[in-house]
């Protein structure tokens, strides 16, 4: 496509002489670092005389060694990341006239939009790679256990999932920074965006559950089991709950479910434990597959409407 | 519409929320000539310059640049067009060179064809020792001609170019309608200028149009408008007495 590549290459390196970038990646550096190794000392003082259990470097990303997991820190920060690599991409041009200049030239405008976008995944897909790796030669070294091929490919799935789960932010932030003009209103919307997922759909759900399921819940095994799905169904509008669901049995092979289940019983609780084994790859793959579907179609439908809007946006206005 | 002209419109019109901004307009520009757009501001200049590009799809009418409508096919009549718009955006971050080594690549030109395009505009514009300093470092009158260089380099057969000695010091601003003169003269291309400031349109266009409130009140070289407005045998004429004529008629 003509001047797709050119963009793509400016963009990059735009990205990558930027202080935000860098003062970006140095953070999430820091802080994923720091949290390993702390991870991995707990895991190699737990370990000590004991056989090596089965998935043992994949404790690396989910165990909460000071206050939170990796997987945790990329949920919660992941629309930070999309949101800094895209809140101004469209406007900041728009506001420096130099989008009239770059769409006077003979290129498609949908060049523009997509190499932006791309430009960026690459960068979100290149900091994940690289932590991840960072971490688990940092793993290696804490822990001393070598990672199997099936704790690789779980790694990899991860990786892929949190690559989808960060643009789709990242589509979002491109999408304001189209309809708003100004900045900062568009990294504003975007934090308010960020709050409401993070904090009010989780606050709202059980709220909303407890005013629809009537009556003393606790007594009564039907209305606690009625308001849990209700919870769930509501969670489900977050996509931080669906990243969350998405990369629980592929990174926790020990998992059997994405959510807590609600152990009701003594005899329910005691069948459960009788298959403690890990489910394999392909089932924890089929677990979450719903939800690996619906970021990916979230994804697309907040990149779509960006793509549609900025098309048919008047260039005078531009 | 007859062979020779590259640009040619018919009944153009635009409108914005229902408004107005160009309305009717009838005109062409024939190979070759420097052709003056004046109109006060807010007369609907750009906005037909825009049509003209394929940037803005016009509300009714026809458009015909070389012969293509810009509205169905914009890349091969961009391909075509020079454009130097009004107060110019740059990236600050770039220096000189590399924005014209982005636009270069934007128009498919790379390799030793781009440096060697990108140092032949340098040279011509003058700026081939600032060309390695970041564009925001540039003053007015840089910036300008680095928008020129960028015209330059694409070569074009039609330039756009929408005031393009707005806020320039005198000296500035009669490098810049050398370098017109001779976008026309050495390079055979076709110039559309936009402008508000009369005497400097004066010197360089052949014909020009006067547009006022979206319709082109008046068109032709500029012995014809003052022999119109002003009488025969009127030896003394500027063009903004022709166009103060026109302006408090419409």
């Amino acid at each position: 496509m003509q001047g797709f590549g050119a963009i793509l290459r400016k963009e990059l390196a735009d990205h990558f002489s930027s202080y935000r970038f860098l003062i970006l990646f140095a953070l999430i550096a820091m802080v994923s670092l720091v949290s390993t190794y702390m991870v991995g000392l707990d895991i190699r003082h737990s370990l000590e005389g004991a056989a090596k259990p089965r998935f043992v470097f994949l404790l690396l990303f989910t165990a909460s060694g000071v206050g939170f997991s990796l997987v945790q820190f990329v949920a919660f920060f992941g629309p930070l990341i999309g949101l800094i690599l895209g809140f101004d991409a469209i406007n900041r041009e728009r506001n420096e006239g130099t989008l009239s200049k770059l769409l006077a030239q003979p290129i498609y405008r949908d060049a523009v939009i997509n190499a932006k976008f791309m430009a960026s995944v690459f960068i979100i897909a290149l900091m994940l790679v690289s932590i991840v790796l960072v971490i688990s030669g940092l793993g290696l070294i804490v822990i001393g256990v070598v990672p199997g091929p099936e704790e690789i490919l779980r790694i990899a799935v991860y990786l892929c999932i949190s690559i989808v789960y960060i643009s789709l932010w990242l589509a979002v932030a491109i999408l304001f920074s189209i309809l708003f003009r100004s900045i900062s209103t568009s990294a504003l919307s975007m934090l308010a965006v960020w709050i409401f997922f993070t904090f009010f759909v989780s606050m709202g759900a059980s709220a909303i559950a407890g005013a629809l399921v009537s009556g003393s819940a606790a007594d009564n095994p039907a209305a606690i089991v009625k308001s849990a799905r209700i919870q769930n169904a509501i969670l489900l509008a977050s996509p931080m709950e669906l990243y969350n669901d998405a990369t629980s049995t592929i990174i926790d092979p020990m998992r059997k479910t994405t959510r807590k289940l609600l152990q009701v019983g003594v005899m329910e609780q005691i069948s459960m434990s009788r298959f403690s084994g890990p489910l394999p790859l392909s089932a924890s793959i089929l677990v979450v597959w719903p939800y690996i579907v619906m970021l990916l179609a979230l994804m697309l439908i907040s990149f779509g409407i960006s793509y549609a809007v900025f098309m048919r946006q008047e260039i005078r206005s531009l | 519409m007859d062979a020779e002209n590259v640009i040619a419109t018919r009944e153009l019109t635009k409108r914005y929320n229902g408004q107005a901004a160009v309305d009717g307009l009838t005109f062409s520009v024939r190979a070759g000539e420097v052709y003056g757009f004046l109109g006060p501001n807010g007369a609907g200049k750009t906005t037909t310059l825009l049509m003209l590009l394929g940037l803005t799809e016009p509300t009714g009418g026809q458009v015909r640049v070389m012969g293509i409508d810009p509205a169905r096919e914009p890349i091969k009549v961009k391909r075509q067009i020079g454009y130097l718009q009004e107060n110019m955006g740059f990236y600050r971050d770039l220096s000189g060179w590399q924005s014209l080594n982005y636009i270069a690549e934007l128009n498919g030109i790379y390799g030793a064809d781009a440096r060697a395009r990108i140092e032949a505009a340098l040279v011509q514009t003058g700026l081939e020792n600032e060309a390695h300093k970041k564009v925001g470092a540039y003053s007015r009158g840089m910036r300008q001609r680095l928008g020129f260089a960028e015209i330059l380099l694409k070569n074009p057969r039609i330039a756009f170019l929408d005031e393009p000695t707005l806020g320039l010091d005198p000296d500035a601003t009669n490098r810049m309608l050398e370098m017109i003169q001779d976008l026309c003269r050495r390079q055979k291309m076709t110039v559309l200028l936009s402008s508000h400031l009369l005497h400097q349109v004066q010197r360089i266009c052949h014909r020009v149009g006067i547009m006022i409130g979206g319709h082109l009140v008046a068109e032709g070289p500029m012995q014809k408008l003052a022999a119109e407005k002003l009488g025969v045998g009127q030896e003394q004429y500027t063009l903004e007495e022709i166009y103060m004529k026109y302006f408090k008629e419409s």
